[in-house]
């Protein structure tokens, strides 16, 4: 079985659970936006993590979630919002808050951030709503 | 300065791969047309920046941007990030897929002895639930498939135990027939999906305290192969893996907040204490690689906390 297929099966695994677990359709759609910008990633060698980080955001604002990554890996973190989200944006912080540099797909409501950690720890992921009102989100992440 | 090398990571590759597939970023196609001389040079380059523009336009803005501007967030603000199960504690294949790359690891010569699946105690089924995804993780990077069944069957058996949801029946089948089929990375994402499902079953039979446990069951038993792995093949680059003290700091606040039963329980209440040890031998400063023996405190201190997990008499 090639691995386009399995990461089909996977994000189609993933969106029916999303569903049986009575999330919003909202985020589930957001979820199913996430998994389709992660999935691009695998055919790199990533893979998906079956977890997911729901939530808000607002206007001019973020929401911030810690991760705890490791040297050595690569690691994409993948955003889907929905309406009335008109543009997102991903950026990851370093443990004392500074900004790391990192490549970045953006296309509308949905967006990534890939980068490869110098230090394993503690890392923090952000998702800012640049453009649009209030809307859900979901953020998955994929590592190789 | 780019944490990411190139050539290991190209968004843009991607990109191009979709625009041959006339799937999807059709405005990048640009990029891949050959031009023969001047003149047609600039007439292609003309068109294409306008057939660039208006799909723009149509599609909305679709780039890749390299770089991105610098920022800082406060500490105040860090302190208030989320946290969550799922995405805050990496899976033991995560840890091993870093330890993986400086050099040929000895997977097999990671494995343990079978343990008993008889437990009574329910915080010590899950802690040792966590530890046996754990070693399933191993056997998928050792690539052995007898051994994936064997530990599959017995995560089965302990998560029965729990009470968990019967789905977790059909998982059993899935990952023997995974590893019959010797399909090493499905049988990865099997594992964590069974170790999510057992999870989520917990949290809808009211057991939600012992979800942590399973997720530290795993860590336990992960960085114990982990530091074992580098003392037998030392390796600042792989060493670096180590230093996750934000992360056992986490796992220590979620037992804190656990009933106040189950944190009286024996066996939590001394890896509650041994974790408190473990989360400064892991408190390197960023940068600076373990040396051999820091990595064997570490070693020696998981050690003693997963020979409890699995042998410690529960209470009469």
């Amino acid at each position: 079985m090639n691995r386009s297929l399995l990461t089909s099966l996977l994000v189609l695994a993933l969106t029916v659970t999303v569903a049986v677990r009575g999330d919003t359709d909202a985020e589930v759609q957001a979820r199913r936006d996430a998994l389709d910008v992660a999935a691009a990633f695998s055919n790199d060698g990533f893979k998906v993590r079956d977890g997911h980080w729901c939530g808000v955001v607002k206007p001019h604002d973020h929401a911030l979630v810690a991760v705890n990554l490791y040297a050595g890996n690569q690691y994409w973190f993948s955003v889907g919002a929905t309406e009335p989200a008109k543009k997102i944006a991903v950026s990851v912080y370093d443990e004392t808050g500074k900004q790391v540099t990192t490549d970045s797909y953006d296309n509308g409501d949905k967006a990534a951030a890939g980068f490869a950690p110098q230090n394993s720890g503690q890392y923090f992921v952000s998702v800012d709503l640049l453009e649009g009102e209030q809307s859900p989100f979901c953020l998955v992440y994929s590592y190789k | 300065m780019r944490q990411i090398a190139p050539r290991t990571v190209s968004p843009m590759k991607l990109l191009r791969e979709r625009c041959r597939k006339g799937t999807l970023y059709l405005v990048l196609c640009g990029y891949e047309i050959h031009i023969g001389n001047f003149s047609a040079a600039r007439i292609i380059s003309a068109m294409i920046r306008l057939a660039r523009l208006g799909l723009m336009v149509w599609t909305g803005s679709i780039f890749v941007a390299f770089g991105a501007e610098t920022g800082r967030i406060p500490a105040d603000q860090l302190a208030k990030a989320a946290t969550s199960d799922s995405i805050s504690i990496p899976t033991p294949g995560e840890l091993f897929a870093a330890l993986e790359k400086p050099g040929k690891t000895n997977w097999a010569g990671q494995y343990r002895g079978p343990i008993p699946v008889t437990y009574r105690d329910r915080a010590q089924i899950a802690l040792n639930l966590g530890g046996l995804i754990a070693d399933g993780f191993i056997a998928v990077e050792a690539k052995d498939g007898q051994q994936v069944k064997n530990i599959g069957s017995d995560i089965i058996k302990l998560a029965k135990a729990l009470g968990v949801s019967e789905k977790l029946l059909g998982r059993g089948s899935s990952i023997n027939e995974f590893a019959e089929n010797n399909e090493w990375d499905t049988l990865q994402e099997e594992l964590e999906a069974t170790q999510n499902e057992v999870k989520s079953s917990m949290q809808s039979h009211a057991d939600q305290d012992l979800v942590i446990l399973v997720s530290l069951g795993g860590w336990i038993r992960g960085t114990q192969v982990v530091t074992s792995a580098i003392m037998q093949n030392y390796d600042e680059r792989t060493a670096k893996v180590l230093r996750q003290p934000a992360l056992v700091h986490f796992m220590q606040s979620k037992i804190n907040e656990i009933s106040p039963e189950l944190r009286s329980d024996p066996l939590v209440k001394d890896v509650s204490e041994e974790l408190t040890k473990i989360e400064k031998l892991v408190s390197f400063p960023p940068g600076k690689a373990p040396d051999v023996e820091e990595v064997k405190k570490v070693n020696v201190a998981v050690g003693k906390v997963m020979e409890e997990i699995e042998n410690k008499e529960a209470p009469k």
